[in-house]
């Protein structure tokens, strides 16, 4: 006989559930290989014997060529002595022990399933829940782990004695795919009425039809209802705006395949990767002029959200439908998405006028994913279907484990497990009791999911945030306050694998301060552990609190009144415009009447925005910065000067400057196209100034971007590009979004980093 | 010391001081008053401070505040208010005129009440040290009612009332400052609802709990019933009766009237079969005409109050930890 070699290796991450084992076989086979491959509670185990040079390249194959769907993090190889053998086996699930492994994320639907799906001789020909193990739900139907079919929502479904055969055979694509299914087993359209009662005929020809003839569909996903219209059809969209309680904000549309989506936008290579990515988010695109889409789908919106088909059932409407489709969460204005049957009926029933179902339960609610290219990577915006469950994996490991409970819009939670930090899909915001329940239930949820019983509990400071609440009402665990930006700059130095010290820039709509007032433009020094308020934005009061969110004309005003003293601008559109109200805020502004102090840049924004004209109200977050942002003319080269007063820390930067630049500039007649270029071009400049200074203070060279206001592309863009001039590092988020999406992550590090120092 | 709106601050600062040091049995159960026995007589004792800037407003002053205010707590605990003490603290150079003034409107407030200020003290403190002027009173009444009132005895599919539109008084003394100009026609709410809760009381066996609604408004008060009775408190935003005048000033000031003080508004959960009695008897009375439904006792979720927004949503109506700031990112 030969020199025969023996290895055995232990493989850990998103293993299981994604073909992992079945591809070893094969590849085993492929190369001779004798020996067997496993899983595991922590993961896959195998051992491989044959010619040295075959098992080489085996082990060198199995990380190169491994399955569409998993994710290896770490694979330990050691040397074993030959025991001859010549069969290669997979060998039975071993449940035992703690659960380590990873539930996978769902994914879209693979070629492989897409063509048996298009093939008149396939079995599954048409048929709408195809799937396999490359492709299909996974992290929606999961109940509990170990992964397996009796502990998803498929378990309703007993398999027929083919899909059986296939489900049992280590060299078919269906092995161990657990949510493997046929027309003769499986889960089935069905099409009702608005009042639930069901309708004749085919489900699918049914709802294309209704499409047809303007109405709205509301329809199963993978992690919920959607509702669903003709993006064409000019009466539907406003009709479902109108039902949805949903005024301007942009609907999400989905397109057939990347060419219909290069006729409404512009696509680039990254984001022509990203739409066909098997985690298939939307993907924010830039609009082409003059397209078929109805006015009401992203009104006054140069950018649209652009999703592809990720489930059969998607592909086999799109492919009926022909034309593109709003698609977007089925729920009344912000309340969280209708998943289950009885409950998308009850709270769908006034807005939708046909329901497409099927009877395979979704267990947990995801919304879509949305992200944007930026600097040819992928930018999360909202991270939930696709995304999660799949960890952020750190370089060290949580001394204990960790529930962070996030921020209170844009909701997520995280929990930590050794070296990873799960962030949990997008909750929404935490205001009504839906999402509430959502909230608690999810961390529940995770708790047997990833079998975590954190004794450590991370909250944001702000008492009135519910998940704060939440937090505090918990018993015999230690609480981690972390400040609201801190967390922004945390979350996103471990998107990044670092650990600081940077100087961070924490834009964003508001957060609670270390002194009791709002925060939202700071300039700290941080790391994971701490940090110190370097620099920040010079206060200004929020006349009316809430409302002053929801009426940038009131943040005017108030910007106004700082920049100018106690002249009021009469003659200002703006104030002509709200002339009724105006010297009653003024008042308030200045005596301080229900008007806390705020260093939020976002409120810079709004101000900014409010006084070119643009909005004086606004019916969803962000709308007015995003409006400015849109309307800058990008070649426009020149910037307002901001002053940085005071040599004491923190440093206190004038955004008077901005607002007296911007006003001066409207009195001198320039467009607001050009005043909104040089404001954002100021507001870069400023930023880049700071920290130049900072770094003179404190030897520290990188910066690190976060919150939300950085969401604003033409900000990222300008200030990255002015910091980088100045041979700064730059740390950008990608993984986990700029805004309070990412704060739970932030969150946790800082409460796992505290906790390693502890001890 | 933060400033109280009377939210969970307040409510976590007696727990800690207060309670922790004086406990027995009558105090913790934490009501706006206590009952006890004496002979065969059940009576009720409650005190209050009163502390109003500015202290002349549209509809009333201190004086009457600090009146009704005792009386009410009496009232809607089911005694029926007999007698009350006075305590001043005035600052030194408070204009004798003003004084004068406070004190009939003091009297006509007791009279109207039907109860007797009794007993009394004044103490004058150097400038600077008191804000014009603060009032202390304590009443008694005696409880002759065969209603084991209380909040922890609402239970799902009961109903809850108020006794007409809410935020009035906050709101007034708001633009009553003067710092605003704002042109609104509004009056306190300022009254002694004895009368009312005397008449709700003896013609519906129903009812389960009266509050007044005064500091941190009726939201505050239907929290409190939601956590004591372990129940949800749902209430439908298109019933809740706010005054035109009202729900202007509190839009234009950027506050939610619902956590807005009252002084003659109470609140009332009663056994859902009795809604109409109910309504119908505080609607008799010149005080409860504009009385009406605002909500009801649910199973779930227990502890929270929910509100239907006017277009099909719910809200959390969240009790206030201190004083209420943004919240949006
Ligand atoms: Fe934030
Ligand atoms: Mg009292
Ligand atoms: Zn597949
Ligand atoms: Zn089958």
């Amino acid at each position: 006989m030969d020199e025969r070699v023996r290895r055995r290796a232990r493989v850990d991450g998103i293993v299981q559930g994604v073909g992992f084992r079945p591809f070893v076989h094969s590849l085993a086979t492929r190369f001779g290989l004798s020996g067997h491959v496993g899983n595991d509670v922590h993961g896959v185990f195998l051992e491989v014997e044959g010619e040295p040079a075959a098992v080489e390249c085996f082990l060198d194959s199995l990380t190169e060529k491994s399955p569409p769907l998993a994710v290896i993090e770490s694979m330990a190889v050691e040397e074993l002595s030959a025991q001859g053998g010549d069969s290669f086996e997979i060998v039975v699930s071993d449940a035992a022990g703690t659960r380590e492994t990873l539930v996978p994320a769902d994914s879209a639907t693979c070629a492989d399933c897409l063509h048996e799906m298009s093939d008149p001789a396939d079995r599954r020909f048409g048929y709408p829940f195809i799937n396999c193990t490359n492709c299909g739900p996974r992290f929606t139907i999961v109940r509990d782990i170990p992964y397996d079919r009796p502990l998803t929502t498929m378990a309703a479904f007993a398999m027929c004695a083919r899909c059986e055969s296939e489900y049992h055979d280590p060299a078919d694509r269906r092995f161990h795919a657990q949510p493997v299914c046929c027309p003769n087993c499986g889960p089935r359209l069905r099409l009702r009425d608005a009042d639930g009662l069901p309708l004749a005929g085919d489900p699918l020809t049914g709802v294309v039809a209704a499409l047809g003839r303007g109405e709205v569909a509301a329809i199963k996903g993978l992690g919920g209802y959607h509702l669903a219209v003709d993006a064409t059809h000019q009466d539907a969209t406003a009709t479902l705006r109108k039902r949805k309680h949903r005024e301007d904000k942009p609907f999400a549309i989905m397109v057939a395949d990347v060419d219909r989506a290069r006729s409404l936008c512009v696509v680039d290579e990254t984001e022509q990767a990203l739409l066909t990515s098997p985690r298939r988010p939307i993907v924010l695109l830039r609009t082409r002029p003059d397209t078929a889409l109805a006015a009401a789908v992203a009104p006054g919106n140069h950018e649209l959200g652009v999703m592809l088909p990720y489930t059969p059932l998607h592909q086999l409407l799109l492919r009926r439908f022909g034309a593109p489709i709003v698609l977007t969460s089925g729920n009344v204005s912000d309340e969280p998405i209708a998943y289950s049957d009885d409950d998308a009926l009850a709270r769908l029933s006034g807005i939708a006028d046909v329901f497409l179902s099927h009877d395979r339960a979704i267990h947990l609610r995801t919304d879509d994913s949305v992200v944007r290219a930026f600097r040819g990577r992928e930018r999360l915006v909202r991270r939930s279907r696709g995304y999660v469950p799949q960890p952020v994996t750190l370089a060290w490991d949580f001394p204990r484990q960790v529930l962070a409970c996030g921020a209170e819009l844009k909701n997520t939670f995280c929990v930590t497990k050794q070296h990873h930090a799960v962030v949990s899909h997008h909750i929404g915001d935490l205001e009504n009791h839906e999402t509430l329940t959502a909230f608690t239930d999810g961390i529940e949820h995770f708790r047997r999911l990833f079998e975590v019983d954190p004794r450590i509990v991370a909250h944001d400071l702000h008492p009135e945030y519910l998940s704060t609440k939440y937090a505090l009402d918990r018993d015999g665990v230690e609480l981690v306050g972390v400040q609201h930006h801190h967390a922004h700059i945390a979350a996103c130095l471990a998107d990044s694998a670092e650990s600081g010290p940077v100087i961070g820039v924490a834009f964003d709509g508001l957060g609670y301060g270390t002194d009791g007032t709002l925060w939202g433009g700071e300039f700290l020094l941080a790391d994971l552990v701490d940090f110190r308020r370097l620099a920040h934005l010079e206060p200004v009061p929020m006349p009316g609190a809430s409302t002053a969110i929801r009426q940038p004309w009131r943040m005017a005003v108030a910007h106004l009144l700082s920049a100018y003293g106690q002249h009021p601008q009469e003659d200002l559109d703006l104030l002509r415009r709200n002339e009724q109200q105006w010297p009653t805020v003024a008042e308030m502004a200045t005596r301080g009447i229900n008007a806390p102090l705020t260093s939020s840049a976002g409120r810079l924004f709004d101000a900014a925005a409010a006084i070119l004209g643009m909005r004086n109200t606004v019916t969803f977050e962000g709308q007015a910065a995003i409006e400015l942002e849109q309307a800058a003319d990008r070649d426009e080269p020149a910037s307002y000067p901001v002053a940085v007063t005071g040599g004491a820390e923190p440093l206190r930067v004038q955004g008077a400057d901005l607002i007296r630049a911007v006003t001066e500039d409207l009195r001198a007649g320039a467009t607001p196209a050009v005043i909104s270029a040089r404001f954002h071009n100021g507001v870069a400049d400023m930023i880049s100034e700071v920290c130049t200074s900072l770094r003179e203070a404190t030897g520290v060279s990188t910066v690190a971007l976060s919150g939300g206001v950085f969401q604003n592309v033409l900000l990222l863009e300008r200030a990255t590009a002015r910091l980088e001039a100045r041979g700064f590092r730059v740390l950008l988020h990608a993984r986990v979004p700029a805004n309070d999406g990412g704060i739970s992550l932030g969150q946790a590090v800082i409460a796992g980093a505290r906790d390693r120092i502890a001890r | 010391l933060a400033h109280g709106a009377g939210g969970k601050a307040t409510q976590t600062l007696i727990e800690a001081i207060f309670l922790e040091r004086f406990r027995n049995p009558l105090l913790e159960r934490l009501e706006d008053g206590a009952e006890f026995a004496v002979d065969r007589s059940r009576l009720a004792l409650t005190t209050d401070s009163f502390v109003v800037s500015p202290l002349f407003f549209p509809g009333g002053d201190i004086g009457d505040l600090a009146v009704n205010g005792t009386v009410n707590d009496l009232a809607v605990s089911g005694a029926t208010p007999l007698y009350l003490s006075a305590g001043f603290i005035i600052e030194e150079g408070f204009p004798v005129a003003d004084l004068k003034r406070i004190v009939e409107s003091m009297a006509a407030a007791a009279r109207s009440a039907g109860v007797q200020v009794v007993t009394g003290d004044t103490k004058v403190v150097q400038k600077g040290k008191a804000d014009g002027c603060y009032i202390n009173t304590t009443g008694v009444g005696v409880v002759e009612t065969e209603h084991r009132l209380g909040i922890d005895t609402a239970r799902p599919g009961d109903s809850v009332l108020v006794s007409g539109p809410i935020g009035d008084h906050g709101v007034t003394v708001m633009l009553a400052r003067g710092e605003l100009d704002i042109d609104a026609d509004l009056t306190s709410d300022t009254a002694a609802v004895s009368g009312l809760t005397a008449e709700l009381l003896r013609s519906v066996p129903g009812v389960r709990a009266m509050r007044d609604a005064t500091r941190g408004g009726v939201a505050t008060i239907l929290n409190e019933v939601a956590t004591a009775a372990e129940a949800a408190v749902v209430v439908d935003e298109d019933r809740l009766p706010v005054r035109t005048e009202v729900r202007g000033a509190s839009e234009l000031l950027g506050i939610d009237p619902l956590y807005v003080a009252c002084e003659g508004r109470i609140v009332v959960i009663v056994d859902g079969e009795q809604t109409d009695a109910a309504l119908s008897a505080l609607r008799a009375h010149p005080l409860g005409a504009d009385a009406d439904v605002i909500g009801r006792v649910g199973e779930d979720p227990p502890g929270l109050v929910l509100l239907n927004t006017a277009f099909g949503g719910t809200r959390i109506v969240d009790l206030l930890v201190g004083d209420p700031l943004p919240r949006i990112c």
